[in-house]
């Protein structure tokens, strides 16, 4: 059985407490609002794209709101810390990467981009809270194909799209 | 004041034996993460005592068939064990004849037969029904598919801070317009206990029916549908130490018949041919289909092992149960409760300050304690005190003292995580 405690660790409940990047921008190219229905969580991720001297997409800033638990909360922040200055490209791998450890599909001895992320790796004994963790996910995800709301619930869930040609 | 208050002194229920209750129920055995189980999650779905168990297991053993149908032996048997079970039902709710108690799949299926049996029939364009701003998802949107589908329009009674029903607004709700009430006798979000007797009576004296949805309190409080007097009364079985599948619906024999039928098939039938169908009489108008024989026969051995015990001395036991629960969160510091009705009955729902519900829910389980984290079915609740959710602890009579300690002393650990 899961240690539960395992996931309250120390950076979690630290980005929990003061979470990076929270609030709003001056310059918003890509916008979504996410929303799990089953526990009311909702959180809105906005982010400028631009372009660096390669011509290459990136995250040149991004920001997130919402009201959520400890375990959503942490996860957009640490994300937000994660992806900002990232090309596109990468970020989208960084998504499937994060999405197949949530739910115990990835190897994490094999090579990786999750680093630090990895203190989220708890949630896939917890089949309840993985959406939890997954929600400022999916809501990036949203943000990049320019589509208006994600939701762990809906059954046109862009998550459900292949991941990487949007 | 209602009859289930008792002494404030938790003590004073130690003549209930929860110790040998406690053995009837196998799995309140479980340990879980190497801790005993602590099950208060009891709203949402009650265990099952061993003697339910093993009707089932005779049940499916001995004497299933189906019912109503052939003449040998074993569907004999099932027919009569399934009519036996409505009788103990009827009793249980001091309901005045068995056909009155029609068997369905649950409060949800008990509210939706209602509204499609009776609403379709008798609401019109530009009457009003009449909901609380407490009732649980399905007591509300079966009344707005019905609302949209007439043009009908639903009227709301507000709560106060504490989470009890304005009466004064209730009454100033009525008009030559309304049709129809529907009030949870006690809340499954807050605990608060209706005061539905003298709801009836003041709808009744303008005509107006009520629907009482008893799913939280048919396995709380002694339930008398006759003094009720309400006109239908819906409850479920699996809160009741019975199986899932199976609930009720009580209605008077009067309005029954001059309900229209909700599900058509098999059983509920007199004759049919290509031109016309001739229905049943009450009940088996309304149960058509194969019926859960099982669950139901479940349930007639749930309410008698409750009838045991004694439902004025569960709903005591429960009263002490859930004030020494509140006792020891007031004195808490950074714990609000939500729903501080005088007259509350097995619920104890709260929020701990800084810590997101879904989380108190997670630290708890550690520790061996099920609460419901969320938001109850009952959104409007949550949205008149400004939460996005709750957690809820819910009692039953097999419940201990030490299984409240239980609950404060995790709560205490989960606020030591998040200090």
């Amino acid at each position: 059985m899961a240690d539960y405690r395992a996931l309250y660790q120390e950076v979690i409940l630290d980005h929990n407490k003061k979470p990076r990047n929270y609030g709003t921008l001056g310059h918003v190219s890509h916008h979504a609002v996410g929303h799990n229905p089953l526990c009311g969580d909702h959180i809105s991720v906005a982010l400028n794209l631009k372009l660096d001297p390669e011509c290459v997409e990136c995250i040149d800033d991004i920001a997130f709101k919402g009201e959520s638990c400890a375990i959503c909360k942490a996860s957009a922040s640490m994300m937000t810390v994660a992806v900002k200055g990232k090309t596109r490209a990468d970020v989208e791998t960084l998504i499937q990467e994060f999405l197949a450890m949530a739910t115990g599909k990835l190897d994490l001895d094999s090579p990786n981009h999750i680093g630090r992320l990895a203190v989220f790796a708890g949630v896939r004994d917890l089949p309840t809270r993985v959406k939890c963790a997954i929600l400022p996910w999916h809501t990036l995800h949203a943000a990049f194909s320019s589509l208006a709301n994600a939701s762990t619930e809906a059954a046109q869930d862009p998550m459900n799209a292949p991941i990487g040609n949007a | 004041m209602s009859a289930v208050r008792a002494a404030s002194n938790p003590r004073s229920a130690s003549a209930f034996d929860v110790k040998r209750i406690r053995a009837d129920f196998p799995i309140l055995q479980l340990k879980i993460d190497g801790k005993p189980l602590v099950y208060l999650d009891n709203a949402a779905s009650s265990q099952m005592p061993q003697t339910v168990i093993d009707r089932l297991v005779r049940y499916q053993t001995s004497e299933h068939a189906n019912i109503n149908r052939a003449v040998h032996y074993l569907s004999e048997t099932a027919t009569t064990e399934y009519e036996a079970a409505r009788r103990k039902l009827q009793h249980f709710i001091h309901a005045s004849e068995e056909r009155e108690v029609i068997f369905t799949s649950g409060t949800t299926d008990s509210i939706n037969l209602v509204m499609h049996g009776y609403g379709r029939k008798f609401i019109k364009s530009g009457d009003e029904i009449v909901l609380t701003a407490l009732e649980h998802h399905s007591n509300i949107v079966p009344w707005q598919m019905l609302a949209e589908e007439k043009g009908a329009k639903i009227c709301v009674v507000p709560i106060n801070d504490a989470g009890e029903l304005l009466i004064d607004d209730y009454e100033k709700l009525f008009n030559e317009r309304t049709r129809f009430v529907g009030v949870m006798h006690v809340s499954n979000a807050l605990g608060t206990v209706n005061p539905v007797k003298q709801m009836i009576a003041f709808a009744h004296a303008r005509g107006v029916p009520v629907l009482v949805d008893g799913a939280q309190a048919a396995p709380h409080l002694q339930v008398d549908v006759q003094d009720l007097d309400c006109d239908f009364y819906a409850f479920s079985g699996h809160k009741l130490c019975g199986p899932t599948g199976i609930g009720v619906l009580y209605g008077k024999a009067a309005l029954l018949q001059a309900m229209q039928p909700f599900k058509g098939g098999g059983d509920m039938i007199m004759s049919v041919t290509f031109e016309k169908t001739t229905y049943n009489t009450v009940p088996h108008k309304f149960e058509a289909g194969t019926p859960p024989i099982a669950a139901a026969i479940g349930l007639g051995a749930a309410v008698d092992y409750l009838s045991t015990i004694g439902m004025d001395a569960i709903a005591a036991y429960e009263h002490a149960l859930l004030n020494y629960a509140t006792e020891q969160m007031t004195q808490m510091p950074g714990v609000r409760i939500i729903g501080t009705a005088t007259n509350k009955a097995a619920v104890l729902s709260f929020t701990v300050d800084g810590v997101h519900p879904h989380d108190v829910g997670t630290l708890l389980n550690q520790e061996g304690v099920a609460v419901r984290t969320g938001h109850h079915c009952a959104q409007p609740v949550m949205q008149r005190f400004k939460v996005p959710a709750t957690s809820r602890a819910s009692f039953a009579f097999y419940n201990s003292m030490a299984e409240v300690d239980a609950l404060i002393a995790g709560i205490r650990s989960v606020q030591k995580v998040f200090a």
